[in-house]
């Protein structure tokens, strides 16, 4: 088990640890987030990216952050998964990316950048990557509508008499 | 193990006038549905892939901000359509784990076997396709015939023999009955001969073994470094199942193994799937013979406000009818905790996860996707850099790409 | 007939003929995108065994096929590709459209999704369900040759009169109407200029 005041002592007391059913969670200043990973992955054993996904709160309740991106890890093991999550802010919202010591994250990165127009500092290729290249707009973000505004009704009608 | 961007730039195709380029896909029979690969080509030797995705994203994590926990079944169906259970199983245990609810042993168990089905189905369908690609035309059909019985098996149980949506929060939409139980039991004694029938056509076929071994070996190291899990880590060699490591639903009790192989290559994969297949047979056996009686859903007094009563108890009693509203119409609805919560099965494909952020309505605030495909399918150009242009279908096939929950 | 015919031979008219040899040697084209491909998959394997019905040929060149099968739903980032199969098709085609949604979008009203194939290309006939079972996909198959049967012509002149995208319009136009003149939204102006037949 990763010990959070060992960690408090190296990275400050912003950090801070909570726990729900049996997910742990660090929640980490934007800034340190890249030493902390690292420490995380060289010296406590989290060889494991398992997921890096974003939350945008902008119609959550008292939230003071607009995106959350949160870092799933595992150590393979002893079996333990730790939840690091960082607030990063508008109007350029920016990480540093952790593609060098996981190369996994490579394609989470850049999905979190298509939906959330969140970009990862030092990502050696972030483009969209399921969106179509010529869109602009960040889909997962809470402003945007379910129905989006009008891409899929942009194309040119074929017709049957002129195919 | 290099961790730096070195590695990527050594990958960088030299500027010679001969290497060409070969756009594959997004429309190709072997990519099963649609994904796109830029092949720079050295005559037949691939020197590098590009894969471009998202010609099947259709905005899934969207919806579930709309959608509520018992609606979103329908759509998580959609993802991995090899095997839609799986996939409604791994959502609805995010969902009982964010809200606490403790499921029936019936409901376990029964979950479990399906889910297990589920596994066979989708291994079926992935050894005969990748032996279809490869030109093997019979073991296709032999797997068919077998998902076939299986989807006879899901549709006794829920109606529809494709997306069953036959989970609910807190248990599962129908009962199952006796009649159905000796459906399986026949599946169970039949399974073993296609089984063993696939073996004999496959697993030592000279053919299939020259076009697949030593094709797209995976290290152990890489396989981790990656994050890839399910069969295809476990071919690595890297030994990790949650059934097993992070036991949920019954697989605490049942007796099977974990399949691994060291050799990380395309045929390791494929017999770590044929092994599971087998034991996936096992544990169904298990679940089946000691499926427990009683209620299969969650008591709704007591238990959860989440859970929609049997329909006896709504066409017959007012309270079974006010707690079928209760859960039904849009205005009123259950509470969940304020919390955010990761939650994960293995899925036949690796570890299918659901993140889901709640803000205490029946709507997922955010519910994110953990999908096994979409990480598999970014170690492909790993995989195929320096083999030949026909090892192309032969690595996809092996990986098992599913374009729905690639793109989602 | 006073010329009496010689054994085995017929007279018949060229359109009827042609209809008779075009409807029974269809050769699909599957666009299988989702779902739908796996059921097309299914149609065309043991149990239900679609060569029954003179369909099985799949080819996967377009320049091969006389029947596009739609088969799931289509994105926007695709919709282009599939526009240029069906162009590089060579007539006489068709197509179907399998599934709820590359009929209509289906449980996917969402930014990315077309909401049905059939405002973009012509569909001749749909095949509902989701997915549907491939006996319904069969049954398709064999309304279509009959249509063909009975009103297709040697030289295509049934097609000449579509000039009108098959589908209907968007149901939110006035809204995105709307939307367009109040604000140049950021995000617009991908594909091609919009066209809301204004």
């Amino acid at each position: 088990m990763i010990d959070i005041t060992a960690l408090q002592a190296q990275f400050g007391s912003e950090l801070s640890l909570s726990e729900f059913r049996d997910n742990r969670r660090v929640i980490c200043p934007a800034e340190k987030a890249h030493a902390l990973l690292s420490h995380l992955y060289h010296a406590a054993g989290f060889n494991y990216l398992v997921d890096i996904t974003a939350v945008d709160y902008l119609e959550w309740e008292n939230a003071t952050d607009r995106f959350g991106v949160i870092y799933a890890l595992l150590n393979m093991e002893a079996g333990e998964r730790l939840y690091v999550k960082v607030f990063v802010n508008d109007p350029h919202p920016t990480l540093p990316t952790v593609y060098n010591l996981w190369r996994g994250a490579d394609w989470m990165e850049r999905e979190v950048y298509d939906m959330f127009g969140i970009t990862f500092a030092g990502h050696p290729d972030l483009r969209r990557i399921l969106s179509p290249d010529e869109f602009t707009a960040f889909p997962l973000r809470k402003d945007y509508p379910l129905k989006g505004r009008g891409e899929r009704h942009n194309f040119p009608v074929i017709t049957r008499a002129d195919s | 193990m290099p961790l730096t961007l070195a590695d990527l730039e050594a990958t960088d195709a030299p500027d010679k006038e001969y290497l060409w380029t070969l756009n594959f896909g997004p429309q190709h029979p072997a990519t099963h549905t649609t994904l796109r690969l830029i092949l720079t080509l050295d005559g037949e030797k691939v020197i590098n892939a590009i894969p471009h995705i998202g010609y099947l994203h259709s905005g899934f994590e969207k919806l579930a901000e709309h959608l509520d926990f018992n609606q979103y079944v329908t759509i998580v169906d959609r993802m991995n359509y090899l095997s839609p259970l799986a996939n409604e199983i791994a959502w609805h245990h995010a969902v009982e784990k964010l809200m606490g609810i403790e499921l029936t042993p019936r409901c376990k168990y029964l979950r479990t076997l399906l889910s297990e089905l589920m596994r066979i189905q989708d291994h079926l369908l992935n050894v005969g396709t990748s032996a279809l690609d490869l030109g093997a035309f019979t073991a296709f059909l032999y797997c068919f015939t077998m998902r076939e019985r299986i989807y006879d098996i899901v549709e006794f149980a829920s109606g529809q023999r494709f997306h069953t949506s036959y989970t609910r929060v807190g248990g599962v939409l129908f009962d199952v009955n006796l009649e159905w139980v000796n459906k399986v039991r026949e599946f169970v004694r039949d399974f073993p001969k296609t089984h063993a029938e696939t073996h004999r056509l496959l697993t030592r076929n000279r053919i299939f073994i020259d076009r697949i071994k030593g094709v797209g070996v995976l290290t152990k190291e890489d396989a981790i470094n990656f994050s890839c899990a399910g069969p295809v880590a476990r071919a690595s060699g890297v030994v990790r199942d949650l059934r097993k490591d992070e036991p949920y639903l019954a697989y605490g009790d049942l007796d099977f193994k974990v399949c691994c192989s060291q050799g990380g290559d395309c045929y390791a994969r494929y017999l770590v799937r044929m092994q599971e297949m087998a034991e996936s047979l096992k544990i169904i056996e298990q679940t089946l013979e000691n499926l427990p009686a009683g209620p299969v859903n969650v008591e709704v007094d007591g238990g959860s406000r989440a859970v929609l009563p049997a329909k006896p108890a709504v066409y017959r009693s007012i309270e079974g009818l006010i707690q079928h509203f209760e859960v039904i119409m849009p205005n009123r609805g259950f509470e969940t905790p304020k919390e955010e919560i990761y939650a994960a099965v293995e899925a036949p494909n690796g570890e299918l996860g659901f993140y889901i952020a709640s803000n205490g309505t029946k709507t997922a605030y955010r519910a994110r996707t953990r999908p096994p495909s979409y990480i598999h399918f970014a170690v492909f150009p790993h995989l195929i850099r320096g083999h030949m242009l026909s090892d192309v279908v032969a690595i996809l096939g092996s990986l098992n790409i599913i374009a729905a929950e690639l793109d989602r | 007939m006073a010329v009496g015919l010689p054994e085995n031979v017929f007279l018949t008219k060229l359109d009827v003929a042609a209809n008779w040899v075009r409807s029974n040697s269809l050769w699909p084209m599957p666009f299988a995108t989702a779902c739908c491909g796996i059921e097309l998959m299914a149609t065309a394997s043991s149990r239900f065994d679609l060569a029954r019905f003179g369909a099985e040929v799949m080819r996967f060149s377009p320049r091969q096929c006389d029947l596009l099968i739609v088969a799931g739903r289509v994105v926007t980032k695709m919709l282009p590709v599939l526009q240029r199969i069906w162009l590089q098709m060579p007539e006489p085609k068709w197509c179907i459209s399998m599934g709820a949604c590359a009929c209509s979008g289906g449980v996917f009203d969402t930014y990315a999704v077309v909401q049905g194939v059939d405002r973009f290309i012509p569909v001749d006939l749909y095949v509902p369900g989701c997915p549907p079972r491939p006996e319904q996909l069969i049954a398709g198959i064999i309304e279509l040759q009959n249509r063909i049967k009975q009103t297709g012509t040697l030289n295509g002149r049934e097609f000449i009169q579509r000039t009108e995208a098959t589908g209907p319009e968007p149901l939110e136009l006035e809204e995105l109407r709307r939307l367009r003149q109040a604000t140049p939204v950021e995000g617009l102006p991908i594909f091609h200029a919009p066209d809301l037949k204004t």
